[in-house]
């Protein structure tokens, strides 16, 4: 078990590499699946079962997907690549690159100065899951559905198309 | 199940974390950025659920269902977002709405 | 009584606040009753306190109001406190009554102007703070009607605002009586913090006996007062204001500029003769620059062309007269020629008034010329003035005003012979140019026809104070002459004469003789060298020296040619190298700090998504490193 942890933890963190150095948008997309099923093996690894089904459904499924449509409305073809050579020189890399490093650096030393227990281990069951969201957590539950609710007449508004414009994304 | 110390998971969050903020900084393409919010909020959700198991509890997962519904929303309206830009710009590039300088 | 003496500074500033508010509204008839009204129940006031004064007086010949404490702090507590002893009845009855006869004229002589309601406000205003001054019985209430009479003359010399020669003027005025202001503040300060007191009875009371004569204190305290008194009654060397004063209206010179303001000063120096008494030599010097400053003003006098200018310094040189009187101890000699003055100078100014309404604003005395028939009220009035300013024997009050000063000078300790025979050469001068003031206005060729008539509001007061010009002298007259003594035994309680009571009647008479004998070879030098033959006095003014003499005379001896180079320049030099206000470069350099600061965050706000995105990040960084720390 410990191995696939390991060896799911290096495939995310690579094609999350690929995703950020990737020129074309298709082709990081697809990266990117790749990386959050990565996670979910590890999910499932850690025992959250459910969590694990509900990242590949909802993340890698729905929000992905999203994405993908996005890009086939907008259309924009061979020009969008040749811009991102154009951005993605290794001077724009320098600055960001020192600033993640550091964060990382900080995140890293913070968890390595404390001792950890042991980890319980044993799989958190979904009955467990859905028992504390209508349970203790079931105002949470009605504020999601209600942020779900804002978005989707966020999206249908925003996404509109305006009454003068001439046709096209 | 996996018996991996706890502190290397969650060292595999702020990988995540780190790789998605570099995105952010150094991408020019609106659409880039939003897919490395995601891999942030990804590697957040990672955060909880590794939390949980380290607990044994529920509570983690829980946090990341809720990190779900609110990366979905996050999502689809800024998707939208993204294609109002278009719409105006006729550009993807990010710099290009800078009218709030100065 | 004594309930009506608040009425008397009163009535002036209700007149005041009437006209402030609502002159704009009311009918040119209705400012013309409020102002003058006002005026004229103050004045009948007075004269009934000064009637009830005169036929039982109260206990110590004085009444005191106190009205409110004004402050109360710990050891400085003055108070509105009016009082009204002989000294304060005599020059509030010529205060309001002199007031009242100018306003009435001015009835007629501002109808035109369109700043009508304005003057009779100022008008007022003036009033009510003079006798405030000469009804204080508080130092600080003094020095308040004080600034309200210098914030008047102000407002009046530069009443034709519209003109900036005119506003110059006020300016200049207000400027040097303010150095003298600033003196008399010093006093006050002095006076004060070493007496303990402000009320003026009780400062002379203590300064009697706590300093000695000619002591430091005394002396200090005495010329200070003293610098203010110089400063309002123009007199060296803060006498150039005057002359240039003559650009407000004349009414304004009559009234402010003749028989009250500048009279300030000298009823300063006789209420605090006590003072003056334990400081030998500033009252030396009080009679040294009277002295001087009449045979000044006399010589200026001379030379001047402008009516007005003749009659300003002529009222320098007769305040000099007061001067001269004060520093030899002869204080009730003073007032009497205060009262005197007051009558004859605005008479003068008045007439001249007429004249200069009446050939369309004109000044200058050689164009004007043959109106003795023209105005022939007008001419009267004008010759019993001059005649009595030039103190024609016998019949003119200017006589016995400025006899009993001369013959007081002449029994003074300190240098009394040479301060008399000043006095005399100019009593000479002063016959000398007033008749050449008549001599070029009235007679000579008929040059302008004036076309004015004058009203009953104009021949009412020229005729009441020609009547006070002739009849006001005999209130005290020399011994050879009646020997009346009704003035200054009125004042006797508050102004003792400090010299001796009996000197011999010969010297007196003598002296009368002599001065009389000056005013009238004034007036026939006068006929001669203006009338009879002018020519006379334009081959001395050919003359290189002649000319020059009349150049500096006509400039008023080069004084304000003097302050300028003395003091304006450098003080214009100083103001332009430091234009750009190196005090003020401290707060300049906040602002522009402040500037520079706000110019550099400025660049942070670049209106990019990942440039803000990059801030949060750092802030993230730091704020872990300082959790972690």
């Amino acid at each position: 078990m410990n191995t696939v942890f390991y060896m799911s933890a290096i495939i995310a963190v690579a094609s999350t590499a690929m995703v950020i150095m990737e020129r074309k948008a298709v082709h990081a997309l697809l990266y990117l699946i790749v990386s959050l099923l990565a996670v979910a093996v590890i999910f499932f690894v850690l025992g959250a079962p459910f969590m694990a089904a509900l990242e590949v459904l909802i993340y890698a499924g729905a929000i992905m997907v999203l994405f993908v449509f996005v890009m086939m409305l907008l259309n924009l073809g061979g020009a969008a690549a040749g811009q991102e050579r154009q951005w993605l020189h290794a001077r724009a890399w320098s600055g960001p690159g020192i600033l993640a490093a550091v964060l990382l650096a900080e995140v890293v030393y913070v968890l390595t100065c404390a001792g950890w227990p042991k980890p319980t281990g044993g799989v958190v069951e979904p009955r467990q899951v859905g028992a504390a969201l209508f349970g203790p957590y079931v105002l949470g539950v009605e504020l999601a559905s209600l942020v779900l609710l804002a978005a989707l007449l966020g999206a249908y508004h925003l996404g509109r198309r305006a009454a003068h414009e001439p046709g096209g994304p | 199940m996996a018996t991996v110390p706890v502190e290397h998971a969650l060292m595999l969050a702020g990988i995540l974390f780190a790789l998605g903020v570099l995105g952010v900084m150094v991408r020019r393409n609106v659409v880039f950025t939003l897919m490395c919010i995601e891999i942030m909020l990804n590697a957040s959700g990672l955060a909880f659920v590794v939390a949980g198991w380290r607990w044994g509890q529920a509570d983690g997962q829980v946090m990341f269902f809720f990190i779900l519904t609110m990366a979905a929303s996050e999502v689809s309206v800024g998707l939208a977002l993204v294609l109002q830009l278009y719409r105006h710009f006729r550009t993807l590039d990010v710099d290009a709405a800078d009218k709030m300088r100065g | 009584m004594l309930e009506l003496l608040w009425l008397i500074p009163a009535l002036p500033f209700a007149g005041f606040l009437v006209l402030a508010l609502c002159g704009r509204r009311l009918s040119r008839v209705s400012v013309a009753a409020v102002g003058t009204a006002s005026v004229g129940m103050s004045a009948v006031a007075a004269a009934v306190v000064t009637a009830s004064l005169v036929a039982a007086p109260p206990a110590g010949n004085a009444w005191t109001q106190v009205l409110w404490q004004w402050v109360g702090a710990a050891g400085f507590g003055p108070r509105i406190a009016l009082y009204l002893d002989p000294l304060a009845a005599v020059m509030s009855l010529v205060v309001s009554v002199v007031g009242f006869l100018i306003l009435l004229y001015s009835v007629q002589f501002m109808a035109g102007d369109e700043g009508y309601s304005r003057f009779f406000c100022y008008m007022d205003l003036f009033v009510g703070s003079m006798l405030t001054l000469v009804m204080a019985g508080d130092l600080l209430l003094l020095y308040l009607g004080w600034e309200g009479v210098g914030l008047c003359s102000y407002l009046l010399i530069g009443f034709w605002y519209v003109d900036p020669a005119n506003g110059r003027a006020a300016r200049k005025a207000f400027i040097v009586t303010r150095i003298g202001d600033a003196a008399m503040a010093a006093g006050l300060l002095l006076l004060f913090t070493n007496l303990g007191s402000s009320d003026i009875q009780a400062l002379m009371q203590r300064a009697s006996q706590q300093w000695g004569g000619g002591s430091g204190l005394a002396v200090a305290a005495a010329a200070l007062l003293l610098g203010g008194a110089l400063g309002k009654s123009a007199q060296l060397p803060l006498q150039t204001w005057l002359p240039d004063a003559m650009a407000g209206p004349t009414p304004v010179s009559a009234l402010i500029h003749a028989a009250t303001m500048v009279t300030a000063g000298v009823y300063l120096l006789a209420r605090t003769h006590v003072l003056f008494a334990l400081a030998p030599p500033v009252q030396t010097a009080v009679a040294v620059i009277g002295a001087v400053t009449l045979l000044y003003a006399g010589f200026a006098a001379l030379a001047q062309s402008d009516i007005k200018r003749v009659l300003a310094y002529s009222t320098i040189s007769q305040i000099g007269y007061m001067f001269l009187a004060l520093g030899v101890g002869a204080w009730s000699a003073a007032i009497f020629h205060l009262m005197t003055h007051a009558f004859f100078k605005s008479l003068l100014f008045l007439g001249a008034g007429v004249v200069i309404l009446g050939l369309n604003r004109e000044h200058n005395m050689f164009r004007m010329g043959g109106l003795r028939k023209e105005l022939p009220g007008t001419f009267l009035a004008f010759v019993i003035a001059a005649a009595s300013l030039s103190a024609l024997p016998l019949v003119t009050a200017g006589f016995y005003s400025k006899d009993a000063i001369l013959s007081s000078a002449w029994a003074s300790q300190a240098g009394g012979r040479w301060l008399c025979a000043a006095g005399l050469v100019g009593a000479l001068l002063t016959s000398l140019y007033s008749f050449r003031m008549v001599f070029l206005t009235f007679f000579g060729e008929l040059r302008q026809r004036p076309r004015l008539r004058p009203g009953l509001c104009i021949i009412i007061p020229l005729a009441a104070l020609s009547v006070l010009s002739i009849v006001g002298g005999f209130a005290q007259t020399p011994r050879a002459l009646g020997n009346v003594r009704a003035f200054s035994s009125f004042l006797n309680g508050v102004l003792p004469s400090a010299l001796p009571a009996h000197e011999a009647t010969g010297t007196e008479a003598a002296l009368g003789v002599l001065a009389g004998g000056a005013s009238i070879l004034g007036l026939v030098f006068a006929y001669y060298l203006f009338l009879h033959r002018p020519q006379c006095v334009e081959g001395w003014t050919a003359t290189a020296a002649g000319a020059w003499l009349r150049r500096l005379w006509l400039a008023g001896w080069g004084f304000d040619w003097a302050y300028d180079r003395l003091f304006v320049r450098p003080f214009l030099c100083v103001a332009r190298v430091n234009r750009a206000d190196f005090i003020d470069s401290f707060s300049r350099a906040v602002v522009r700090a402040n500037v520079a600061a706000h110019t550099a965050l400025r660049r942070t706000q670049t209106g990019r998504v990942r440039w803000y995105a990059m801030a949060i990040v750092m802030g993230a960084v730091v704020g872990i490193w300082i959790l972690v720390r």
